[in-house]
């Protein structure tokens, strides 16, 4: 298991969306990303990614503007 | 043992492709979803930016609907492939810049090397003949199959009986009598076979899922196009046009006025990137400016801003500009009357 970050900030769905599904091409079952967002959308969006395509949120964070989703990588 | 097929269906969030995709599940078949973003999208944006949508729940419909449906989603990024499509379309644009004829060959063609890559058989839309003015119409749907390549790979359940048959029907993958014959712009038949199929939450019809069938938007491209001498675009370009008032007072440069605090915070997120005004002695909203502004453009401008700040009474306004190129000017100046603020500026 190893940790990543992915800076999608600024960005407006569903950038964020196909930015996290892209780098999640590049990491193995377990891994734990980070998504730094700025849209509010991406509270509803990346959940929906991950139950569909079989990855767990594990926790929607909020820090000054930023809405930070971490995700653990499932076996797809 | 049967191989278990496997189509691909273009997911645009709407009704008909989640109808033509349940149809094809229920016939046995294993389905994904492929979504393509150009950058004109209307897709969730206006959810994201303006404060007038806050209240109602924002979700990406393309996402929901395979949710919905229970089957994987590929969000697929076109944006540099898509310009082509936008500055060089084949097949021209309909009654805005919309390339809907291209668009739907492109995105046809993209999904079918998308089932040559990944071991499907076939791709399925949910186009109905007669549905839209230039794309959907009997006539175009075999020039879709053929110019993407996908010829009888391509399924329109939703219409298929009305076309000829196509290679999953053929195989016997899928049963001919199972599809269906809908033509025409009418949504009751659409509406009834949702209900019979226990769907009844899906995104209202709308005007289209593209900003190039607007008008408005249109304009604004077309203005950036000819301003520029040049029709080669960013993301940021084209996302920057769905936001705001653009005013173009003078043809060197162009303002970006945010009409309430959700643009604001969005074009706030520019401010390094553009000569910026601001309204500081009264509440207002950021200005982005776009093109060759110089000093001796200010004057005209911090007017036009005092004019869209909460000082537009007042006798004076206290205004900040900041250059790109990082010096700042401070002015004092009468805000606009509105009767100066010409229509031929908003572009």
């Amino acid at each position: 298991m190893s940790l990543h970050e992915l800076d999608a900030r600024r960005l407006i769905c569903p950038m964020p969306v196909i930015r996290t599904q892209d780098k999640i091409k590049a990491l193995a079952p377990a891994d734990i990303l980070i998504v730094y967002c700025t849209d509010p959308g991406v509270k509803q969006d990346i959940p929906a990614w991950c139950e569909i395509n079989g990855h767990e949120v594990l926790s929607i964070e909020y820090e000054a503007r930023d809405i930070i989703v971490t995700i653990k990588v499932g076996h797809t | 043992m049967t191989k278990q097929r496997k189509a691909v269906a273009l997911i645009s969030g709407g009704l008909d492709s989640m109808l033509a995709t349940k149809l094809v599940m229920d016939a046995g078949i294993h389905v994904e979803g492929i979504n393509f973003f150009t950058g004109f999208c209307v897709e969730g944006h206006t959810h994201a930016i303006r404060n007038s949508d806050k209240d109602k729940v924002k979700r990406n419909n393309a996402l929901w609907v395979a949710k919905e449906l229970g089957i994987k989603l590929h969000i697929i990024d076109i944006v540099e492939e898509y310009k082509d499509i936008v500055i060089n379309p084949k097949h021209g644009y309909g009654a805005n810049l919309n390339p809907c004829l291209d668009c739907k060959v492109f995105m046809v063609k993209k999904a079918y090397q998308w089932i040559i890559d990944n071991d499907f058989d076939f791709i399925i839309t949910g186009e109905v003949i007669g549905q839209r003015p230039m794309s959907q119409r009997k006539a175009t749907m075999p020039i879709v199959a053929e110019k993407s390549g996908a010829l009888d790979r391509l399924l329109r359940p939703l219409c298929a009986k009305n076309l000829p048959e196509t290679l999953p029907e053929r195989e016997g993958w899928i049963n001919r009598e199972s599809l269906l014959d809908i033509s025409g712009r009418g949504r009751s038949k659409q509406i009834a076979l949702a209900k019979h199929l226990n769907i009844e939450d899906y995104a209202q019809p709308a005007g289209g899922c593209c900003f190039l069938t607007d008008k408005a938007y249109s304009d604004k491209l077309k203005d950036m196009w000819q301003t520029r001498g040049d029709k080669d675009y960013t993301l940021d370009d084209i996302m920057l046009l769905k936001v705001g008032r653009h005013l173009r007072p003078r043809p060197n440069y162009k303002l970006i006025i945010a009409r309430d605090e959700g643009e604001g915070n969005y074009l706030e997120g520019y401010k390094r990137d553009f000569t910026t005004i601001k309204v500081t002695s009264h509440p207002s909203a950021l200005i982005l400016v776009q093109g060759e502004f110089t000093e001796t453009d200010a004057l005209l401008a911090a007017q036009i801003a005092g004019r869209y700040s909460q000082g537009r009474n007042a006798a004076e306004v206290a205004v900040t500009i900041k250059m790109l190129s990082g010096e700042e000017l401070n002015l004092q100046v009468a805000p606009m009357a509105a009767k100066n603020v010409l229509e031929e500026w908003y572009v």
